[in-house]
């Protein structure tokens, strides 16, 4: 294949690539160029890159040698991971001016770390795939440092960074122990590699899939990888913890289904206890830890901690229907929470951002609007029916249903009892607790948009489910067609 | 033959030995030394397998370059070793046991070597003869062309740290008097020189 | 044995002497000299003075983003070995390639310059 050929292939990633340099030397050569405006410029690339997608088309063609690979399920994921981005990054615009940390770098880090999971997602060779996470990694530890002189926010960083290289360290592992066994790094080659094997692999491909697995389980903060989430998304500046909260987790969740479904498709036997039990746990541990939280930022990841194990009973089933309940359910998560962390940006009283949750008391007669979207999305992660987040649970536990693992799917259910308490109780909170003191209006149009969008969204997903499911079924069946 | 295997085991034997001495040393600067030698010796392990870029890099880049920082690091932050040794014997154990579960696996996985049928002609890239091409050239011929991917994505990984490093340490201080060097050449006689008509025998 | 290491054994004699030399100076001068330490003896010497205090000390955060960004270009240089090497096979191909890369790190120290990360003040 040719570099023409190539680089229409990785189009907008290089485009995007090619924009965080442009906007860098913006940045640095006009000083007087705000950082709202190269943040917009950014959201804008972001779109461009969408529309880029959506027009290329994304029928399994590898470019670079084999290292990189466009398919229906990395362009469904890659259009969510640039919304997630490009709305939380118009919701970081105000926060960053508010914060005093307005430095143009912020937009372009971002935008960096957006070419990694785009990378990450396109990956198919395990090479491409460690570049493309350390990529996003890299540019995300330094923005949630982002505020150096506030001790939480470098402790965030420092502690996401150690336990981050950690990850990474049992990722090359595992990946050696791989290479070790099979002589390849390719997806196809392994897939092909694990297809013709009759008998049970050895045992140090297993270990080396479990190390693999355990890397990108800390990268989506599944449980027992989970315990740097709620101090680094407590720590982090908030508009950090938005973008920290949506996008990397859509980019590394697809990562981990591509890798398990694709090159080990075959050796789903090996690798199912292992995702059953990490769903299971972190199912558990999200419901169960996040009602004692009275910080709504922990709470927050507490509750993505929770919805990360739901999306992996999808994963657990191992079969088209399962992928399509995970494309769905992180579409959906997306929306949930970048329209949570909008409400949570708005929580300004005085000028000063507060993040406990009796600051939302009354807010249904402060801000009855606010009130009402947020109650919304409350029911909409618990997951009650007409709204989205109901759908999501469906299609995963359904998927789990049909591939015969009851108990999972109905332990899944209970967590989902248990975790509708919390979420019910910020409802509660906001509408039958006395009002405090209310919060600073406006709220700025960045965030009511935002809020608005993620709202519209989960309320209407009833209605017009097209775009998300089908999408989703078009990449499941792009994903599991390709390998076999 | 023997020479060979005498060196590897001498080399094996001190990157264990300084490994361990890297996390026991009660001098965090005794650590970073220790680190040293244990690269040292990685190196000579990497020309031992015929790997000489890589044992020249590692020399290079983490010897001259990292090994220089950590000491940087370890100076800067003035630690205080007895303070960060607190928890150490509490973790100890769990510690122990998790490095004795990856020794177990470790074992069970050597015991068990086996390369997979049909890997070997599945392999992209045949290696070349040693005898003919050097490490470095074969080396040069796949990075920059075959794995141009890779390549460029490892660029943007240094652009990005150049840039965190710059936004995580960079600060400007206040009432700093900068020289700027093209206003001082642009100075003309005419701003810097007055004349004075001193009237002679007037005084001043 | 293998020709490569062959190009190596002189190294390696040469740390097999460097150690042996420096072992057998170490350990001579235990046999050899007479030891009688005294607390005056073994405490530090700091033109007379007791020690004032840990040698250790500070640095300013600014060595180290010097020291990080000569990394970053240490490791640049790295790769251009192979590629100066093998520039004969990869033809322009290799060439522009590498112009590329040069090219995202000139970008990086242009943004260093300009933010005067390089000046000492």
């Amino acid at each position: 294949m040719s570099i023409g050929a190539d680089i229409v292939a990785a189009l907008p990633e290089l485009f995007l690539a090619g924009t965080a340099i442009i906007l860098l030397m913006l940045g640095v050569f006009m000083r007087d160029i705000s950082t709202r405006s190269i943040g917009l410029l950014a959201v804008a690339a972001l779109a461009f890159a969408g529309a880029l997608i959506y027009l290329g088309d994304g029928r399994g063609t590898v470019a670079f040698n084999g290292l990189f690979l466009n398919d229906g399920f990395g362009d469904f994921m890659k259009v969510l991971v640039l919304i997630g981005a490009a709305l939380t990054i118009v919701m970081a615009l105000r926060g960053l001016e508010q914060e005093q940390m307005n430095q143009f770098e912020f937009p372009v880090l971002l935008v960096l770390a957006t070419v990694g999971m785009l990378m990450m997602i396109s990956a198919n060779d395990l090479i491409s795939l460690y570049m493309g996470l350390e990529l996003q990694s890299l540019a995300l530890y330094v923005v949630a440092a982002f505020r150096r002189d506030s001790l939480r926010s470098s402790e965030a960083g420092l502690k996401y960074f150690v336990l981050g290289s950690l990850a990474s360290g049992m990722l090359l592992y595992g990946m050696s122990m791989v290479y070790g066994f099979t002589g390849s790094t390719s997806f196809d080659v392994l897939a092909q590699v694990f297809a013709s094997q009759e008998d049970a692999p050895s045992i140090g491909l297993i270990v080396g899939i479990v190390f693999i697995a355990a890397g990108l389980a800390f990268k989506i903060s599944a449980v027992p990888f989970h315990m740097w989430t709620p101090d680094v998304y407590e720590g982090a500046p908030t508009p950090v913890t938005a973008f920290l909260a949506a996008a990397p987790k859509v980019a590394a969740m697809a990562l981990l289904v591509r890798v398990l479904m694709g090159p080990f498709g075959d050796l789903v036997a090996q690798w199912q206890q292992i995702v059953v039990f990490i769903a299971l746990a972190s199912m558990l541990l999200g419901s169960f830890a996040a009602i004692v939280q009275s910080n709504i930022k922990r709470l927050m990841a507490y509750s993505s901690i929770g919805h990360v194990g739901f999306a992996l009973v999808g994963l657990a089933a191992g079969s088209e229907a399962g992928v399509r309940g995970v494309a769905v359910y992180m579409a959906i998560y997306l929306f949930m929470t970048v329209g949570v962390f909008a409400v949570i940006l708005a929580m300004r009283v005085n000028g000063r951002a507060v993040e406990a949750m009796d600051d939302l008391k009354g807010l249904s007669k402060t801000n009855p609007l606010m009130a009402l979207a947020m109650a919304a999305l409350m029911f909409s992660m618990a997951g009650i029916p007409p709204l989205a987040g109901f759908f999501g649970k469906f299609y995963v536990f359904m998927a789990a249903v049909e591939a015969g693992l009851f108990e999972l799917a109905v332990i899944g259910v209970l967590a989902s009892v248990v975790a509708a308490y919390y979420y019910l109780r910020i409802v509660k909170v906001m509408y039958f607790d006395e009002p405090v003191e209310a919060f600073d209006k406006p709220v700025g149009s960045e965030l009511a948009s935002v809020l608005a969008i993620s709202t519209l969204v989960i309320v209407l997903f009833v209605l017009i489910p097209g775009p998300i499911v089908d999408g989703a079924a078009t990449a499941a069946e792009a994903l599991t067609s390709a390998g076999r | 033959m023997v020479i060979q295997a005498l060196v590897f085991y001498l080399f094996a034997a001190v990157v264990v030995a300084s490994a361990v001495m890297v996390i026991s040393a009660r001098n965090p600067v005794h650590s970073v030394l220790f680190l040293i030698l244990a690269f040292f010796n990685a190196a000579g392990l990497f020309l031992l397998m015929g790997a000489e870029f890589l044992a020249m890099i590692l020399v290079v880049v983490y010897v001259g370059a990292v090994a220089v920082l950590f000491l940087f690091v370890v100076m800067m932050l003035d630690v205080n070793v007895a303070q960060l040794r607190q928890g150490f014997l509490q973790y100890l154990p769990i510690g122990a046991l998790v490095g004795l579960i990856l020794l177990v696996e470790l074992v069970m996985v050597l015991g068990a070597w086996v390369l997979a049928p049909g890997t070997v002609e599945g392999s992209g890239m045949p290696i070349p003869d040693p005898s003919q091409v050097t490490n470095t050239e074969a080396l040069g011929r796949v990075i920059y062309d075959h794995y141009i991917y890779l390549f460029q994505a490892a660029g943007l990984i240094l652009l990005i740290a150049m840039i965190g490093a710059i936004v995580l340490t960079l600060r400007q201080r206040e009432g700093v008097r900068r020289q700027s060097i093209s206003k001082q050449v642009a100075r003309q006689r005419a701003e810097g020189v007055e004349l004075k008509d001193v009237p002679s025998g007037g005084g001043v | 044995m293998n020709p490569l290491l062959v190009e190596y054994l002189p190294i390696l004699i040469f740390i097999g002497i460097a150690l042996g030399l420096g072992l057998v100076m170490v350990i001579g001068s235990y046999v050899v000299a007479r030891q009688r330490p005294d607390s005056e003896k073994v405490s530090a010497y700091e033109c007379g003075f007791e020690a004032f205090d840990d040698a250790r000390s500070r640095f300013d955060v600014r060595f180290y983003l010097v020291a990080i960004l000569f990394i970053i270009f240490d490791l640049e240089v790295a790769f251009l070995f192979p590629w100066a090497v093998s520039l004969g096979e990869i033809g322009m191909f290799g060439f522009w390639s590498m112009m590329v890369f040069l090219g995202l790190l000139t970008v990086g120290f242009i943004y260093e310059w300009k933010k005067g990360a390089l000046e000492w003040e």
